[in-house]
């Protein structure tokens, strides 16, 4: 998946889970970079229409731009549920977010041929636990507790 | 999540190639299947035969290749066995109608595959990390598997002009 779709995904679940437009903040903070890199990708989404920036607002993504995030969104459902049902691994979510920007949608659909897709994919997708709601999350939320335990 | 296009430790490596073998055995998987769907056909196609009968031993050859890497990477490979029983179960709803739809579903395969090799090499080129196999060897070992489906992506697209 390439940079500008992860992008759009990440704004798109952020907007869900904020009910409004994404801050540039939080959008670093979920993938991973430094804001001023967020501001620049978030100039050159709002130069191919897929985003609109708002000062002290945040960015919203326009028509196109949520096609493109769903889009998105359902490739990363694919490799989530490929690691957690094809190859039995607990923590998918830490992995598909390794694995993401190395999966082409193209290798994406062929795994989609094997996994046992749900009709409403990408809306069984939950921001708040990064999973597909129809995947068993607990072994992710058990470690996290025993980190905070530590 | 991140936004770099890197691969940095073995761990990221073995899965990338378990995914390669999974790819590979989908390949073999529905190659059997559309072989055999043509067996039930009214008449048999000698080109579509032999091309079907050759990615699927093919894709066995690179799947063999992978899996001695994933083996000295001390990680487990994913048997053929179930992998041919998922493509079994969901092979109802994406099984191509026709011949045309059959190459069409293999040229996708040769694409699909060829792109993944690609991405791969570019990531492991990107990376300074080191890996327990040998770099260069590994990076060999792709681009020799991506070369030969870059000739399978020629090869169908050659006999679906042909058919034209």
């Amino acid at each position: 998946m390439n940079t500008a779709d992860q992008y759009v995904k990440a704004i798109y679940l952020l907007q869900q889970m904020e009910d409004g437009p994404a801050s540039t903040g939080a959008l670093a903070d979920r993938l991973g970079v430094s804001p001023a890199s967020a501001n620049e990708m978030i100039g050159k989404l709002e130069s191919r229409g897929l985003a609109e920036h708002e000062k002290y607002k945040g960015v919203t993504l326009t028509d196109e731009g949520i096609v493109r995030a769903r889009d998105a969104l359902q490739t990363y459902c694919i490799i989530e549920r490929f690691l957690a049902n094809v190859l039995s691994v607990d923590e998918f979510q830490a992995e598909a977010r390794e694995l993401e920007p190395v999966i082409d949608d193209l290798v994406a659909e062929r795994l989609d041929t094997i996994i046992d897709r749900n009709p409403e994919c990408p809306d069984c997708f939950d921001p708040e636990t990064d999973a597909c709601c129809h995947l068993d999350v607990v072994a992710e939320h058990v470690k996290a507790g025993e980190q905070r335990a530590d | 999540m991140s936004v770099g296009h890197q691969v940095d430790s073995d761990h990221q490596l073995a899965r990338l190639l378990q995914i390669g073998i999974v790819l590979e055995e989908v390949v073999e998987a529905r190659s059997h299947h559309h072989y055999q769907s043509l067996d039930d056909g009214v008449r048999l196609d000698p080109e579509i035969e032999a091309l079907l009968e050759e990615a699927a031993e093919e894709s066995a050859e690179h799947r063999e290749r992978l899996e001695a890497l994933v083996d000295r990477l001390d990680a487990e490979s994913v048997p053929f066995e179930q992998i041919e029983a998922l493509v079994e179960a969901q092979y109802g709803s994406t099984e191509p109608d026709d011949f045309d739809d059959i190459l069409y579903d293999q040229l996708c395969n040769e694409e699909t595959a060829y792109k993944f090799y690609d991405d791969l090499v570019g990531a492991l080129r990107a990376s300074e990390a080191s890996f327990s196999i040998d770099r260069d060897r590994l990076i060999d070992v792709l681009i020799g598997i991506r070369e030969e489906e870059a000739q399978g992506v020629e090869e169908v697209t050659k006999l679906m002009n042909t058919r034209e």
